[in-house]
């Protein structure tokens, strides 16, 4: 099978693969680029783990075809630390017990991103919209929308 | 006598365990928020091959031909196996601790009692590959009657699911069809009663759902071991299974797991990896076997269905008298879990209440529904929601508070249980106070003094008359023969009562199975 050259950003540095076609964006990541933070929950856009940022813009990786992403920035959980240091986010999830099984939270965690990097002090009804296309199948929603609150009250207070 | 020095690790550890009313943090909390805990498909093996199986599209047929030769040539294709590839192809999940006997092949061969039952595994070079393959797979089924409910499944003339239990319903014991309690005389109590309220409650299978679907990979490690990455929740017990499978000693594996995405009882089953292992032994590559989504939803095991009949005798005074249960486990094609989840129904009745006569039978029945496994409390939560439905009920009909009427039901220390067990550290009481307080319900002063340390034993701890029984009970419909019986029985014999608890070792299984160890919940008897 043919396989097309793919070339984008990926956490702020060039990546360059070859890809057979229909590949998804899930599988581009995981497989070929080794970054394995996105997870595979459904594989049809029903459950949020596999979510990532393309241009900052949430995105299901699971129903991205990886080609539609050539010459963008795409960022996953493996490119939020500064360094060593966790983001606010990871940490306001570790201090508010905002994960149990961790199967959703890298999902869970971009969605979040995704909201405070477009509305630094969301409201709680802004928080739930936001994850509303997570699954967390352990039911741990009020812990993470916490979390998310903190995270936002954090950043302000910082600022 | 050599000593630790634990002055050296003396900061990290103190022994101090004092740790209630403290939050602690998650020892994987950190991998949790950086994306770094090791699930099992975060492996990415070097050459690795990927294994998907053929499934029944039939809920019970006969299986006349299985055609593979169109797939054994189709692009990608390694391996196919079928299941007289699979060194050991029958086994049941408890015969790890001698309870059942091996009912379940790894892949179909004559027959398939589920839609969706494994019937040949693909090793292909990509996914896509293997589903193409699964697409040349011809299969010549040859349709069978079917039987999806518990009680049709008991009838006579049922299709029997199952040739390992002809009766549809699992042997407890070699001898009988199902968990049987007796206390007292339900019959005479409910006779004399106020009131009798009897009523039926159901509950369907419930799929646990977790994020991250079930799967594993296998790879060849050196010196002829093989190195596991599982979703399993029961690590040591995938172990054992994967050896019997394979008829190969257990240390042959290294199993990695511990970091599951959302369990809930639905791992427990080690459904991907005696294939997976066996794909990777067949080809000497790493194999990986992850169900899709569907595939979790589908035929993944759900928690079982249930359904139960409570009829209960109750006096004016809200005192209830008696009480009979009925009840159906519905455990799917095969045992996997359901013959435990069964003796935990029964263990549980007649609920925690001191009730003087108590009736219960509970079967475990084989139906052509997707094997059910465990889940969350499995066994209890559905005895649990028709009891305390009942409860209601019963407060209505005498006119009484729900929780009052609970309080005074309530076991106290010192009663007698059903299971002929004295009730220790009681509490329920307790709770039921406390939960009025907390929800601003009101209960009368009486109730607010009552406590389950007070006014217990005594003549409740008396073991009451249980007489033998003398007839079939007219609506048991395990008494009816179904056709399929494979020897005449002789007369039945009213079944005795289940071996008390400190009886020796309950009859063993003819053929002995790997890791013969008691398991004291199953078997009621002490672990040695």
């Amino acid at each position: 099978m043919a396989k097309t050259a793919l070339q984008f950003r990926h956490n702020g540095r060039d990546v360059a693969i070859f890809v057979d076609g229909g590949t998804n964006l899930l599988v581009a990541l995981r497989e070929l680029i080794g970054d394995m933070t996105p997870k595979f929950g459904c594989g049809q856009g029903g459950c949020g783990a596999c979510s990532v940022l393309v241009d900052g813009e949430l995105h299901l990786s699971c129903l991205t075809l990886a080609e539609t992403v050539a010459g963008r920035s795409v960022e996953t959980l493996d490119g939020i630390k500064d360094g060593p240091n966790l983001h606010p986010l990871q940490r306001a999830f570790a201090d508010n017990f905002a994960a149990q099984c961790g199967y959703c939270t890298p999902g869970m965690l971009m969605a979040a991103k995704a909201l405070l990097d477009r509305n630094p002090s969301p409201s709680r009804d802004e928080v739930v919209e936001a994850i509303s296309g997570n699954i967390c199948r352990c039911t741990g929603y009020e812990p993470i929308i916490n979390a998310v609150l903190a995270a936002a009250s954090g950043g302000r207070a910082r600022a | 006598m050599l000593e630790l020095r634990k002055d050296i690790f003396a900061d990290e550890r103190d022994d101090n365990l004092k740790e209630i009313g403290k939050p602690t943090q998650r020892q994987d909390m950190l991998g949790h928020v950086t994306g770094t805990s090791p699930y099992f498909n975060d492996h990415m093996l070097q050459g690795m091959l990927h294994l998907k199986v053929v499934r029944s599209t039939h809920s019970h047929a006969r299986l006349r031909r299985i055609d593979t030769s169109e797939a054994e040539r189709a692009q990608g294709v390694r391996r196919i196996i079928r299941g007289a590839d699979v060194p050991v192809n029958l086994n049941t999940l408890l015969s790890l601790i001698n309870f059942g006997k091996d009912d379940e092949p790894s892949l179909a061969v004559d027959k398939v009692r589920y839609k969706g039952e494994p019937i040949v595994a693909i090793v292909a070079d990509s996914e896509r590959e293997a589903f193409e393959a699964i697409a040349k797979v011809k299969i010549d089924y040859e349709p069978l009657a079917t039987v999806f409910d518990v009680e049709d499944a008991l009838k006579p003339g049922a299709p029997v699911v199952n040739e390992v239990y002809p009766r549809n319903t699992f042997t407890y014991h070699e001898t009988y069809d199902r968990q049987q309690l007796r206390f007292g005389d339900a019959d005479r109590a409910l006779a004399t009663a106020d009131h009798v309220l009897e009523q039926r409650y159901q509950m369907s299978p419930i799929e646990h759902a977790p994020t991250e679907t079930n799967g594993s990979i296998a790879a060849p490690d050196t010196n002829g071991r093989y190195i596991v990455y599982t979703s399993t929740q029961a690590l040591f017990f995938s172990v054992d299974t994967c050896a019997k499978i394979l008829d190969v000693p257990s240390n042959t594996f290294h199993f990695i797991g511990g970091t599951v995405g959302g369990g809930f009882g639905g791992k427990v089953d080690t459904l991907t990896e005696p294939l997976c292992i066996l794909g990777a032994m067949l080809t000497g590559r790493p194999v990986r076997y992850v169900f899709g989504r569907e595939e979790e939803m589908q035929y993944g095991p759900p928690r079982g269905a249930e359904r139960i009949y409570i009829k209960d005798g109750v006096m004016r005074d809200g005192r209830i008298v008696a009480r009979n249960i009925r009840a159906y486990f519905d455990s799917g094609a095969y045992t996997r879990l359901s013959s435990y989840a069964a003796v935990k129904c029964a263990a549980h009745l007649p609920g925690p209440y001191t009730i003087p006569n108590v009736h219960g039978d509970v079967y475990c029945v084989f139906t052509n529904r997707t094997p059910a496994t465990a889940m969350r409390g499995f066994g209890v939560t559905a005895m649990d929601f028709a009891i305390e439905c009942q409860m209601d009920k019963l407060a209505h009909l005498v006119g009484m508070d729900p929780m009052e009427f609970r309080i005074l039901n309530a076991y106290r220390d010192g009663d007698m249980k059903a299971h002929r067990r004295e009730a220790k550290n009681t509490a329920l009481i307790e709770c039921v106070q406390v939960a009025a307080e907390k929800a601003k319900w009101p209960i009368r002063e009486e109730f607010r003094r009552m406590s389950s340390r007070k006014d217990g034993g005594g003549a409740r701890a008396a073991i009451p008359a249980t007489p033998p029984e003398s007839h079939a009970p007219v609506a048991a419909p395990s008494q009816q023969r179904t056709t399929y019986d494979r020897a005449p029985v002789a007369t039945r014999e009213p079944p005795p009562p289940p071996p008390p608890p400190s009886s020796p070792t309950p009859p063993r299984p003819n053929a002995p199975s790997h890791g013969a160890t008691r398991f004291s919940s199953v078997f009621g008897t002490r672990r040695r």
